[in-house]
């Protein structure tokens, strides 16, 4: 098995033109087996783009192609407004690989999906989407450093750490069930929590890899997960612990957050609920080969 | 991108928030017109991007002209934490009976909006944070549902305000959180927010940080364009729109996506070097600003090696080859460069820089080998 996404998914591409990255990289999805079952552009429905039908709306598109599933790369402006639009029209998993959303309205639209659209999951902002290995790919991870048959879960919150991450495994004969890049933005719609969870629950995964990075505390919320509610070893990598430190937001940044954030607390922290902690993603792939290795 | 404190004050105005008259100054002489306008006694404060500046002498009271030439002489060319300041806010001096605390800021694990309030302004507000948490009555505010003037009434009154500055504080925090929301703000921040002998409320500081990716709607931000502080390096990198921080190091650093690039001064690091800079060259980078990255860590006089280190996913490996390529036909490079190419098109990528390799351009198998390589070469 996987989550989230598997051979059943249907893609439908928003806002696709001749000269869209949407396009791109939905004709390598496409091409890499995913049932990408349309477009969306309000000026160009009807027509056909490089073999991908396209519908006015999204919501159209579901009506014709039963699409469950979309993938949003248009530019920053127009990013937050296509999300809506996705989950109005009923779609369940929305993939946003759009960088540079202003937080104001990402924030906004997280918590128009939590009141009005339970049923929906965003993926991102800015994030590099998800690949299980095999069944599906939405986003803009290259199908060929991903390997099918399990039994490892990967999320991540970096996107060439993502990569890095399956290319590891890969390299080393050991497949993923799913790999999902959750992005770095302020306001991630689906956070490592949501992702392990969901591993834990997936009969498949057996162990999970972990590539979180500096700032924020999603990190140490994972790590209190793990500890009370994970079964499944994880592996994982901090990526930061030599970057500069970053700059303090007034004093409103240091009463809420306290010392949380920085990549020492956060490996502290992930040791401390039992997670093999290393420090790089390449040690990180061999503990996780190892893992696996000696799983019964 | 932080504003200074005059121009959060500017900021604020627009959005109805009182401050004090004032204006801003670069020379004594302008100092002293801008007190003379304002009226006696002054405020002479230090426009620097760092906290702080009270204690290291940046902030200081003028009773007359005489004074206020004085502390400009001596505050202006100040260095405060490495920031030397370049030029002064003058306002008048208010009277303070009281001193709150106002903010709002995302709180990124509730994934909703926060404003704090607390009748313990002032610079000890961090410490009040830790010894005296509950005397900062914290808000939470769903995006969607905003905050209207009823739920700031008694806000206000949690927060246990004064009772005269209870209505003009709440009316205050609505337009605060206008200027947080459609002003586009990471943080807006008021600390110390006064009351006055006299009754009013009005905000004495102004800590603003707006939120970039959102300047493509705030035209009026082209003002507070601002490079004065950076580092050269830093500036050039700019310029060419690369995401570039200056370190003490000797390797340089060019990988794609923020956490490749941190994960690359780890490995770095760990290998026994140090690095000269953090570069992100984005998704999606093409030759040019491959080329124009290595232009920028070649005029690093303390680079002794480059480590390029990209996964490609949006990025194109052929691409970022034929950017280096194109650099080194472009620009003599004074170091050699190690590179460890993979992901999308890597096999094309490889294939065209076969034939430009040499002792001055390796390729690496792995990002730890290639790590190696580079640090080898930063201490021959």
């Amino acid at each position: 098995m996987s989550i989230f996404v598997d051979e059943t998914t249907k893609v439908v591409i928003q806002g696709i033109s001749p000269t869209s990255q949407g396009l791109y990289h939905g004709l390598r999805n496409k091409a890499y087996g995913t049932k990408v079952v349309g477009g969306t552009n309000p000026k160009r429905g009807g027509e056909v783009i490089e073999g991908i039908a396209v519908y006015a709306s999204v919501a159209e598109a579901v009506k014709e192609t039963g699409a469950t599933a979309s993938f949003i790369s248009v530019p920053p402006r127009g990013a937050a407004d296509a999300i809506i639009e996705a989950a109005e029209a009923g779609i369940a998993f929305i993939v946003c690989i759009t960088e540079g959303i202003p937080a104001q309205d990402e924030a906004l639209a997280y918590n128009r999906l939590v009141r009005e659209f339970p049923g929906t999951r965003l993926l991102g902002p800015n994030c590099p989407g998800i690949i299980s290995p095999g069944k599906c790919n939405i986003g803009i991870t290259s199908g060929d450093i991903a390997l099918a048959g399990g039994p490892v879960g990967i999320v991540s919150r970096s996107g060439t750490l993502t990569y890095q991450a399956l290319h590891e495994l890969s390299q080393q004969g050991i497949g993923q069930t799913t790999c999902v890049g959750i992005g770095g933005d302020p306001v991630p719609g689906t956070n490592f929590i949501d992702c392990l969870a969901a591993f834990e629950a997936d009969p498949e995964t057996r162990a999970v890899m972990m590539i979180g990075e500096i700032g924020g505390s999603e990190e140490e919320r994972a790590a209190e997960y793990i500890a009370n509610s994970m079964t499944k070893p994880v592996a994982a990598y901090v990526a930061g612990v030599t970057a500069p430190a970053g700059r303090k937001m007034g004093h409103a940044g240091a009463i809420i957050s306290g010392s949380q954030g920085t990549a020492q607390a956060k490996m502290e922290a992930l040791t401390a609920a039992g997670v093999f902690v290393t420090q790089n993603p390449t040690e990180c792939g061999e503990k996780m080969v190892a893992i696996v290795r000696g799983l019964p | 991108m932080d504003l200074y404190e005059y121009q959060g004050k500017q900021y604020f105005a627009r959005f109805g928030i009182p401050t004090s008259a004032g204006g801003v100054a670069d020379t004594v002489d302008e100092a002293v017109a801008q007190a003379d306008a304002a009226g006696y006694p002054v405020v002479v404060k230090a426009q620097v991007k760092v906290g702080g500046r009270g204690k290291a002498g940046g902030v200081k009271l003028a009773a007359d002209a005489d004074e206020t030439r004085l502390h400009a002489g001596n505050i202006l060319g100040l260095d405060i934490k490495g920031h030397v300041v370049k030029r002064l806010w003058v306002e008048h001096a208010s009277d303070i009976a009281k001193e709150y605390y106002a903010s709002f800021t995302l709180d990124r694990p509730n994934k909703l909006h926060l404003g704090m309030l607390s009748a313990e302004g002032g610079v000890e507000i961090e410490e009040v944070a830790v010894t005296n948490p509950d005397a900062i009555a914290m808000l939470h505010i769903n995006p969607i549902d905003g905050l209207d003037e009823e739920t700031a009434r008694s806000w206000v009154d949690r927060a246990n305000l004064d009772a005269e500055a209870r209505e003009q504080a709440a009316t205050l925090l609505v337009r605060l959180y206008h200027c947080y929301v459609e002003g586009d703000c990471d943080l807006a921040e008021i600390n110390p927010l006064i009351l006055t002998p006299e009754g009013k409320v009005h905000a004495l500081d102004a800590k603003v940080t707006l939120d970039e990716n959102a300047a493509y709607r705030h035209p009026e931000w082209e003002e507070y364009a601002d490079d004065s502080d950076i580092d050269v390096r830093e500036k050039m990198a700019k310029e060419k729109g690369l995401n570039y921080i200056g370190l003490s190091g000797s390797v340089g650093i060019i990988a794609n996506g923020a956490g490749l690039a941190m994960s690359t001064l780890d490995v770095v690091t760990q290998a026994g070097g140090e690095a000269a800079n953090f570069l992100d060259i984005g998704g999606g980078a093409n030759a040019d600003v491959m080329a124009a990255a290595l232009e920028v860590i070649n005029a690093d006089p303390a680079v002794r090696s480059i480590f390029v280190n990209i996964f490609g996913g949006i990025t194109r490996v052929d691409e970022v080859a034929k950017g280096i390529i194109e650099a080194m036909a472009r620009v003599k490079l004074n170091s050699p460069v190690v590179m460890r190419l993979d992901g999308t098109n890597a096999a094309e990528g490889r294939k065209l820089l076969a034939e430009h390799l040499s002792d001055r351009l390796i390729a690496e198998p792995t990002m730890l080998d290639a790590a190696r390589h580079a640090v080898a070469l930063a201490k021959a």
